[in-house]
């Protein structure tokens, strides 16, 4: 690999208008991706590696400023380059994927007729002959029967399919680079592997380089040759993916490594609880109508969770966890079934009952900022059970949420912010505050961490395990990710079109899956080869 | 689709319905006399005797009880009768059909104005990037909003008319006099149109299939026309229901202040006099109107946005 | 406040000529002396001056002081108009977006098809049952925006109902009337005092028109639109006898506009 660079970054630095002043973004970043290779840019959100992807792509949005420093790419500095220039080299010599599928293709044009744009625009096609083109590309992207979709509209595609079509148009002009901002990451994981899996084999068949933005470690040591990883808008490291993943040089580095290396340590087991379990559910069913039919969300869904153990309810995107997270809660009603806290069945329990019960059982939302009351400071926030439930006077249940902060490992100062202030990991603390404040037997924890960055994701786990063991309550933890549930579940029910298909304890689901579903899910954790290169022979 | 159809006749039948009921609830029940107010002398019915009186009424049917009044009116209207005018004797009917005319040319005139000014307008503001004319022609259209429509006419006759004499201040014979009251009329419509249309072409211009279409290396006039307008052009298509019935709202005072005859003179004519027939029957156009609009939006807007697909209940998903 | 308001002149400006229509209301008579009924008949068509601001009419009176006076009437249809809307409309669409289901479903056809008919022939129609004054006039304005006043009523609730703020209070264990009165109303009232004062210049528009039709005050008595249609015989010689009470009209609701918006921004900003 000792060919030219094809980009090359040199002392760049981007900055974005702030409301007082300018905010660097991007500080001398020096970076190089040679023809045909696979660069990771790794970095929690905020570091900057998505401003990298824009301003090589010349897509910076307004209020973004190249300071300094210099992009090449061909013998263009596309740093300075004019727009209209510009407009020969992106789609044509830089294929862009964006990030999340879902929203990035226009809902009202036809799928074949935004392939078959990539093309036009560059002349590449005439009207005629773009169609058809636009077929073969979209085969090419591994989309199952290419000529009917590229009729259809994309609301009519899943979402791996919509990022196969982005794929397509990426690769049309067969450019020498493109540029991949987190292209999978809105997508389930089992079908985040095959996309990416012929993707990057796509890459490698036309030689063309690709520059893979992501913030997950895993995605890059099982595709990148070499790996950069991004910190505070810098560059904090860059090398050989093998490298970088075995003797990472940088804390952040060591910091995201941390965070995405499966523990070698299974959590600490519940305590022997003898005795009846502390809630049983019991073939729930919830049915919602989408139109003239009734959806089955829920079906026949049943568990047991006993006291101070961590059950995971793991699933993809519309397996019906949260839908059962929130019959647990008594949110919402269930056509059948049982739900029976502690030997006394609350199925139907209402009013002050009801009321009485959400002592016992709490939750924590995935995105807590929209939990919170806007117009209440965290201090209103945490107390907001305690007052419900008349518990001590003001001056007590300030002490008492001075106390919550401490177990969360917020300062106290903290209690006069309002959440709007912080940040979302903090925002999660106070969450977990608020939900320990009545001392609640069971905490449902509805995706607590996959709105937050894989750093602090590891730490609230981290904190979520600590407290276990502290007040021995029990959670119920809702997730679609494996790599969360081995770090905390004792045992594990995997959902799957609403129904459960396996459950066992944590170590017997990981170790001996039973079911197909639960293979499936395994084999896409990314990082699986997170000690070692990708294989050359890939190439 | 037929099914559809069949099934929003449905709810437009039951809306008509309504608000006719409205209308005749409204100005049956609420005090004031019109039989009286007819003779000319409002409360001091000197000019005609008592006998007279109880006379008219029984010619006119308000002697009877009202739900019998509800149900012989509801039975004729259904049939396309809504009495007579008690002003003139003549059907409302006729007397609409004669006036509608006239306030149709001025309406679709303006409409179709509006429009044009209201597109270039959000589309002047949301292409390019100059920021000093964005804010410029965005903070037209509020500013239009705050101002009387019947004021902008007699701006445009002082000016365009006593002052510099281009176009007849009155009247409403030929082009020429068409010109003022239809640029009158249009010009608050448009600001709304700006309005909306500039919002969701903002809105679109952000979402990221736009960056989509850059990053094929599309320019800034594909993206702004074959992207971003397609998609913008629902909002502003579901306020034409609100667009029309302002626009025949707005005739009443734009036919006042130009002297031309019209459904906008009808109306105000019946009003001052209490003519109740004609001015139900004109309500019920209005409501007739809007019904009509709102479902011809519907059926169009498949066709703008593939994700919607009319059921045969009548909803849109 | 204050220093907020200094930095946004355009703000400022607005709340001053709100202020300034608020005291013509409550004491035309600190503002313009003048009496406003009495004419002079050598004055007449006196264009404005030093001695009359907004010159004079056909009757020789002062214009100025019409407008000033007229200020009452129509401030009192416009309040009047607001608060049948806001009352009414609040109240249906308060009730459909908490009742939900049936009742919710009938309220808001009953408000389809109030929308269904265009607010000024509503406001024509009960008019005509009313009869003409000041007061109907400003009854007809309100009831013909009850419907939209509602449905933003129920808007606003739906949505702060179902946002996830709330249903946490009640997982938190919050009874019924503290989620009402502690979350939904609360986070509700902002946007609906935002609304009422957007509604305020769209009143004084309607007003203004229904006045400007002939059916607002009987003459002596001057409201605006009544002075704007009174100026209308004269355009072609005496052009500030409509164009300066229109530009009021104008002002006032550019202004009231305005706040509406500033009210409306601090919400989205907090």
């Amino acid at each position: 690999m000792k060919d030219a660079p094809l980009l090359s970054l040199r002392d760049l630095s981007i900055s974005y208008r702030g409301p007082s002043g300018r905010l660097p973004t991007v500080r001398s970043v020096d970076l190089d991706v040679r023809p045909g290779e696979i660069v990771a840019l790794v970095g929690e959100s905020g570091s900057g590696k998505s401003t990298i992807a824009h301003a090589v792509t010349g897509l910076l949005p307004p209020g973004a400023r190249v300071d300094g420093g210099a992009i090449t790419f061909g013998g263009l500095d596309l740093a300075r380059l004019p727009e209209r220039a510009f407009r020969q080299v992106r789609g044509a010599r830089i294929g862009f994927v964006p990030q999340d599928p879902g929203v990035a293709l226009n809902p009202v044009q036809r799928i074949g007729a935004q392939v078959a744009e990539a093309l036009v625009v560059h002349g590449l096609a005439g009207r005629r002959t773009a169609r058809g083109e636009a077929v073969a590309l979209l085969d090419r992207a591994g989309l199952p029967d290419p000529a009917v979709r590229a009729r259809q509209y994309p609301h009519e595609l899943s979402g791996g399919m919509r990022q196969r079509v982005l794929i397509a148009m990426a690769i049309a002009a067969r450019p020498d680079l493109i540029v991949a901002d987190e292209p999978t990451s809105a997508l389930d994981p089992t079908v985040q592997k095959v996309i990416l899996d012929h993707f990057t084999r796509l890459a490698a068949e036309s030689g063309t380089a690709v520059l893979l933005i992501t913030h997950d470690l895993g995605v890059a040591a099982d595709r990148a040759h070499r790996t950069a990883v991004m910190a505070r808008g810098e560059l904090a490291e860059t090398g050989p993916t093998a490298r970088v993943l075995t003797d990472p040089r940088a804390p952040a580095t060591r910091d995201l490594l941390a965070a995405t290396l499966v523990p070698d340590s299974p959590p600490k087991p519940p305590p022997a609880s003898g005795g009846a379990p502390l809630l049983v559910a019991e073939g729930l069913v919830k049915e919602f109508r989408l139109g003239k039919a009734p959806v089955r969300a829920v079906d026949e869904v049943g568990f047991e969770i006993r006291r101070g153990e961590t059950l995971a309810l793991v699933g993809e995107s519309g397996s019906g966890k949260s839908t059962t997270a929130r019959l647990v809660l008594r949110l919402s009603e269930p056509q059948a079934g049982r739900i029976v806290l502690d030997g006394e069945d609350v199925t139907r329990h209402r009013g002050e009952r009801l009321r009485l019960l959400r002592r016992r059982v709490q939750l924590i939302h995935q995105n807590p900022a929209s939990s919170f009351d806007p117009r209440l400071s965290v201090l209103d926030v945490v107390t907001e059970p305690l007052r419900a439930f008349g518990i001590g006077d003001r001056a007590a249940r300030a002490e008492r949420a001075r106390e919550l902060l401490e177990q969360v490992a917020l300062p106290a100062s903290a209690l006069r912010r309002r959440p709007a202030e912080l940040s979302g990991g903090q925002n999660q603390r106070v969450a977990i505050a608020r939900a320990l404040a009545v001392s609640p037997e069971l905490i449902v924890c509805d995706e607590p961490v996959s709105a937050l960055d894989v750093s602090v994701r590891a730490r609230v786990l981290d904190l979520l395990a600590a407290l276990q063991e502290e007040t021995g309550v029990a959670y119920l933890f809702i997730t679609h990710d494996l790599a969360v549930v081995k770090r905390i579940a004792h045992r594990v029910a995997v959902m799957r079109t609403g129904r459960i298909v396996e459950t066992g304890t944590a170590q017997a689901v990981f170790d001996d899956p039973r079911h197909e579903h639960t293979r499936a899910l395994l084999a896409a954790i990314p990082g699986a080869r997170l000690d070692r290169t990708p294989d050359p022979t890939h190439r | 689709m037929r099914l559809y159809v069949l099934h929003r006749m449905g709810q437009a039948a039951v809306v008509l319905w309504a608000a006719y009921t409205v209308s005749f609830l409204i100005l049956v029940l609420l005090p004031g006399d019109a039989i009286a107010a007819l003779t000319g002398a409002g409360g001091a019915a000197a000019s005609v005797s008592p006998e007279r009186l109880a006379e008219l009424r029984r010619e006119y049917g308000v002697d009877k009880p009202v739900l019998v009044q509800y149900g012989t009116h509801l039975a004729d209207a259904v049939r396309g009768d809504f009495g007579a005018s008690f002003a003139t004797g003549r059907p409302v009917g006729s007397l609409i059909a004669e006036a509608l005319p006239q306030t149709l040319t001025l309406t679709l005139t303006a409409l179709a104005l509006a429009l044009v000014l209201g597109a270039g307008v959000a589309l002047a503001a949301t292409y390019g990037s100059r920021p000093w004319l964005r804010q410029l022609l965005l903070s037209l259209p509020p500013l239009v909003g705050s101002v009387p429509a019947f004021w902008v006419g007699l701006m445009l006759i002082q000016f365009l008319s006593f002052r510099f004499r281009i176009f007849p201040a009155f009247g409403d014979d030929g082009w020429r006099g068409l010109v003022l009251p239809a640029l009158t009329l249009a010009v608050p419509t448009a600001a709304i149109v700006a309005q909306v249309l500039a919002r969701s072409l903002t809105t679109a211009l952000a979402e990221p299939y736009v960056r989509t279409a850059r990053a094929k290396g599309a320019g800034p006039v594909r993206v702004h026309l074959r992207h971003a307008l397609r998609n913008a052009s629902l909002p502003a298509l579901t306020v034409a229901g609100l667009l029309v019935g302002g626009l025949l709202a707005n005739s009443v005072l734009v036919e006042t202040v130009f002297s031309r005859n019209g459904l906008g003179r009808v109306i105000v004519a019946a009003v001052t006099a209490q003519d109740v027939p004609v001015v139900q029957g004109v309500v019920v156009l209005s409501a007739a109107v809007f019904v009509v609009v709102n479902l011809i939006v519907d059926l169009l807007s498949p066709l703008v946005d593939p994700r919607i697909v009319l059921t045969g209940t009548g909803g849109r998903t | 406040m204050t220093t907020s308001l200094l930095r946004r002149p355009g703000l400022a400006l607005s709340v001053l000529v709100v202020a300034l229509v608020v005291l013509a209301a409550c004491l035309p008579g600190l503002l313009a002396p003048a009496d406003p009924l009495r004419g002079v008949p050598e004055q007449r068509f006196q264009p404005p001056s030093a001695s009359h601001w907004f010159g004079t009419d056909e009757l020789g009176r002062d214009l100025y002081a019409r407008v000033v006076h007229g200020a009452a009437l129509s401030l009192k249809a416009t309040l009047v108009a607001v608060a049948v809307a806001f009352v009414a409309g609040g109240a249906i669409g308060g009730v459909a977006g908490f009742a939900g289901g049936r009742i919710d479903g009938v309220l808001m056809r009953a408000v389809d098809v109030l929308l269904s008919i265009p607010a000024l022939f509503l406001s024509l129609a009960l008019v005509t049952a009313l009869g003409r004054g000041t007061l109907n006039v400003a009854v007809a304005v309100g009831a013909a925006s009850v419907a939209a006043f509602s449905r933003v009523m129920r808007a606003e609730v739906l949505r702060v109902r179902q946002a996830a703020y709330v249903d946490a209070a009640r997982v938190c264990g919050v009874r019924w009337g503290g989620v009402l009165f502690r979350h939904v109303l609360p986070n509700a009232r902002g946007p609906v005092i935002a609304l009422a004062t957007l509604d305020l210049g769209t009143a004084v528009l309607a007003v203004a028109s229904l006045g400007f039709l002939g059916y607002g005050a009987p003459p002596p008595a001057p409201e605006w639109g009544t002075l704007i249609s009174g100026g209308r015989d004269y355009l072609a010689n005496a052009w500030w006898l409509s164009t300066l009470p229109g530009l009021v009209v104008v002002a006032t609701v550019l202004s009231l506009n305005r706040i509406a918006r500033a009210l409306d921004g601090e919400r989205l900003h907090r």
